[in-house]
């Protein structure tokens, strides 16, 4: 495919039948991505303020895979806060000042904000101000939310990097960077850098950062590519403060990276020859390492419920470059500016469906039977108990599985559930 | 407003949920946002169940709080109740639902459901998952059981001419520490002595096998966090008494068998005292030697870690340093407790408070929760879980319960696991040099992956003390501070080390 920077026509996307659900859920709230982002900015913390509720989930979605002492922890409202009784602005300033005090290497602190203080309407954007303040030199205090009312899993990642953007230094006139959007593996990250730069574009900037002090800068000279289809909010603001957002598949498999590549190398008008001169060698490695799992893949029947917004693009992989036959892929929320590449791609015929009615997704499911189901982590073993494989959707978000040299890996994650299958005995 | 890095329990409605996956055919309709079923995988990862737990979330959003929420909630109701068909519905509601105040209960009562509804009121701004799961429990019985109460001043139920005495098993519940292996070693025990149970309850029973509760002589309250609320209001209503004794360790399971064995008028002196388990004799044993006085920390449910204390003290022969709990609602246990030990009760719900205590106290085995597994990785201290809240590890595909004779066998094994054996303390002691032999090599029978490095710190004293061992030498330090400060030593010198050595004695 030559990839070009292109508002694509609707294409197959039109055609598509769209299911649209409303019902129970199950799926996370954006707080989940506390979980990867507190790792991914290791001078921040993150300070969920809510209920025991919130503890609960993160420490329940953590604690099957952290053992040490995490960047985040929750302040949780009691009853003499809600009944107003104590000062809910008062209460959090102690309880940060409590925390800076134990945890001197923080440098960014997000004030995070849930149902329950959303509900209360706790001003977090005011606490945040009035807390740089105080805090003094060195430490920067911020607020997004993670409020399952307003967001889903992924979405926390979308409103921490959208609390972010307006605090992005301004790119100096005449100047132009390429600033990549969303965490990635470090690993991937350097791939990544290498292969823009190989393409002689730069300078390459990353967002959210390790050091959260270090944040790239913006402009009308930035062109954004989104390394994840969750940022839809970030998106306008980005574009906002000038920014070109660059529209592609996403760099997932050997096409997509292909084409999120080709984005960039058009916005930055290099020739498509140089282009495929630089990719070449990690295309083919990408090509060779797939194909032993296509061998594995091929022809299986396999069915997304919804749960992170990464079904599409991953569908778009499986079906593409793995052989595939999707049955049924779920979507949380159909964006149709980040889908539209990815919807162009999708085979004809197949059931997409927007929004979650997890009780009637189940019952497709079960009349389906698909080879393999990607669900959230509360539905994996009730579907293996009943004979189905399954891929937790929340290990795609934890895995690197972007660009060309992770291209067989993410094959493999889903090739691993039926090689598995074939091997037990038991 | 309260800074928390980790959580001992969770929210009330997560105890009603633990009522309901225990329970077959009934249903929970949880008023709650779409991040709140969370829950599932609680029970379906930690515990492996192969089926979600029966719970139907209203997943409400931000558009639903304009519309009429009410309507939503009506519908999910509704839907929960053809779809499952349950014999009971429960209907409570999460944190964000509390507070929107729209009465969940009441508007699924309204409904006219074929079914008995049963609307919980969770506190969730107050109250905790066991509150939650003992609240629902009593609220489920209660209405189950209602109209069977007999009239006051009726004549209590006699025993049926020939019947075997009968006990209830009350309090196991789903993600409860090893409930499903107690029941059934409890289950045996009690069969060894001509006793039959006849409900256990929540863990597998149906409101129909709930309305024959009255039918047994008595009911043991297995795990009082979940059941003693319920077992009162079953001994004033029903006039059934109730076994407070938790037979968990040796003693434990004598002194359980001779409460029933009053109650319920049987022998049970042959079976009390049958060598029917191994840990008195493996306490005995020289090997265990090496045991005597080891300083442990326990913290726990109260449950949990009153027995383990016990066991702890009377039964391996350790030295209980410290004992605390997360269960305010049974802190005055735990206080009597830590009393007969010689103890400061530590009764709280803050992770950094108890780890204070533990790095204070420095002992040589730490017995408590995967929270308490945390602190000791960290201060490089071997550990045993004892208690919920439990990773998945700790939720064994083997055999493995807690009460009874065999809970008892399985509590001294996994216990000393963590430890170092005997002969191997000796030969540290003696050649303190060896490379693969050192301060920092984790007990010889364990992965080498983990390591325990203590600060390096100058100063003869500080070489002094790096030449006992150091699973020893958290004891040395703090026994030598102790008598410095006692007797007004500004210098601790090498010379007040062998002297409170000797004043303490090892």
């Amino acid at each position: 495919m030559n990839g070009r920077a292109r508002p694509l026509p609707v294409g197959e996307a039109a055609s598509l039948p769209l299911l649209r659900e409303r019902g129970p859920c199950a799926s996370f709230c954006g707080l989940s991505s506390i979980l990867w982002l507190h790792r991914r900015m290791r001078d921040a913390f993150f300070l969920v303020v809510g209920s025991r509720t919130c503890a609960h989930l993160l420490q329940s979605a953590a604690g099957v895979m952290i053992f040490a002492e995490p960047r985040f922890a929750t302040a949780i409202l009691e009853e003499r806060d809600l009944a107003g009784s104590a000062d809910c602005q008062q209460e959090l300033d102690r309880v940060v000042d409590r925390l800076l005090e134990r945890r001197p290497d923080i440098r960014t602190l997000f004030l995070v904000g849930t149902c329950p203080s959303e509900l209360i309407k706790l001003d977090l954007e005011k606490a945040a101000e009035r807390l740089t303040a105080r805090a003094g030199a060195g430490v920067k205090v911020l607020a997004f939310t993670g409020s399952g009312i307003e967001t889903g899993f992924t979405q926390g990642e979308d409103q921490c990097l959208a609390a972010l953007v307006p605090e992005l230094p301004a790119l100096a006139a005449g100047a132009r960077n390429l600033l990549v959007i969303g965490t990635l593996a470090d690993l991937v990250q350097d791939q990544i850098a290498r292969l823009l730069g190989a393409l002689g574009i730069g300078p390459v900037h990353f967002l959210p950062p390790a050091d959260s002090h270090d944040l790239p800068p913006i402009g009308s000279g930035t062109d954004v590519l989104f390394a994840q289809p969750f940022f839809n909010s970030s998106a306008r603001l980005l574009a906002d403060r000038g920014a070109r957002l660059l529209t592609a598949p996403f760099p997932f498999g050997v096409e997509g990276t292909r084409a999120w590549l080709a984005a960039a190398a058009s916005a930055w008008e290099i020739p498509a020859e140089r282009l495929a001169e630089v990719i070449a060698a990690p295309a083919a490695r990408a090509e060779q390492a797939i194909t032993r799992y296509r061998e594995v893949l091929a022809g299986r029947r396999l069915s997304f419920l919804p749960d992170s917004q990464l079904e599409i693009p991953l569908a778009r992989f499986l079906a593409r470059e793995c052989g595939v036959e999707l049955i049924e892929v779920g979507t949380p929320y159909l964006d149709r500016r980040a889908m539209q590449p990815e919807l162009d791609l999708l085979p004809p015929g197949v059931r997409l469906c927007e929004g979650q009615d997890v009780d009637r997704q189940l019952d497709r499911v079960a009349a389906d039977r698909p080879d393999l189901t990607v669900c959230g982590l509360g539905l994996a073993n009730p579907l293996e108990a009943q004979g189905l494989r399954t891929k937790w959707s929340i290990e795609l978000v934890f895995t690197p599985i972007h660009g060309f040299e992770q291209a067989g890996d993410l094959a493999e994650l889903f090739a691993r559930p039926l090689i598995r299958a074939a091997r037990l005995r038991v | 407003m309260q800074l928390k890095v980790w959580t001992y329990e969770g929210p009330p409605h997560i105890g009603a949920i633990r009522v309901a996956a225990s329970l077959r055919k009934v249903h929970c309709v949880l008023h709650a946002p779409q991040g709140d079923s969370y829950a599932d995988l609680l029970f379906t990862m930690i515990e492996r169940r192969g089926e979600r737990p029966p719970v139907t979330y209203t997943s409400f959003k931000a558009q639903d709080l304009g519309a009429d929420l009410a309507e939503l909630t009506k519908a999910r109701v509704r839907e929960a109740a053809e779809r499952h068909r349950p014999e009971l519905m429960l209907v409570a509601e999460s944190c964000t639902a509390e507070l929107m105040q729209d009465q969940a209960g009441a508007l699924a009562q309204g409904l006219g459901l074929p079914v008995p509804v049963v609307p919980l009121e969770l506190s969730a701004y107050s109250r905790q998952e066991n509150w939650g799961a003992s609240e629902t429990f009593y609220q489920v019985i209660r209405r189950v059981l209602h109209r069977q109460v007999p009239a006051p001043g009726a004549p209590p139920r006699q025993r049926p001419e020939g019947a075997r005495p009968r006990a209830n098993l009350l309090g196991p519940t789903a993600l409860g520490f090893r409930c499903r292996d107690d029941v059934t070693e409890v289950t045996r025990l009690l069969g060894s002595i001509g006793v039959e149970v006849g409900v256990v309850a929540p863990l597998g029973a149906s409101p129909s096998d709930l309305a024959r509760i009255p039918e047994a002589d008595f009911n043991c309250c297995l795990y009082p966090e979940v059941a003693l609320t319920t077992c009162g209001w079953l001994e004033r209503m029903f006039r059934q008494p109730t076994v407070k004794t938790v037979p968990i360790g040796v003693g434990a399971t004598r002194d359980f068998l001779r409460e029933v064995g009053a109650l319920a008028g049987v022998e049970v002196e042959p079976a009390a005292t049958a060598e029917a388990s191994r840990l008195p004799w493996y306490a005995h044993s020289v090997d265990a030697t090496y045991l005597t006085g080891k300083r442990v920390f326990v913290f726990g449910d109260a449950t949990h870690a009153i027995a383990a204390a016990r066991i702890a003290a009377e039964e391996l022969g350790l030295a209980v340093v410290g004992l605390g709990s997360y269960s305010r609602e049974l802190g005055r246990d735990v206080r009597a407790a830590a009393r007969t030990h010689g103890v400061e009760p530590l009764i709280t719900d803050d992770y950094l408070e108890v780890e204070a205590r533990v790095a204070e106290l420095r002992p040589e085995l730490v017995l408590g929760t995967q929270m308490e597994r945390h602190i000791a990785k960290r201060l490089g201290i071997p550990c045993a879980v004892i208690a919920a809240p439990f990773h998945v590890q700790d939720c064994p595909a083997r055999y493995a319960p807690q009460m009874g004779f065999e809970g008892a066998n399985v509590i001294f094994d996994t216990w000393v696991h963590p430890l170092m054996m005997g002969l191997e303390e000796h030969l540290l002691t003696m050649f303190r040099s060896d490379f693969e032999f050192h301060d920092e090599a984790p007990p010889s029978h364990l992965a080498a992956t983990e390591s325990a490095a203590p600060a390096p710190q100058p100063g003869p004293t500080e070489r002094e003390l790096k030449r006992i061992p150091f699973f020893v030498r958290g004891k040395a330090r703090r026994n030598t501070e102790l008598f410095a400060t006692d007797r007004g030593i500004q210098t601790i010198t090498r010379e007040t080390l062998y002297d409170a050595k000797a004043h303490f004695g090892r």
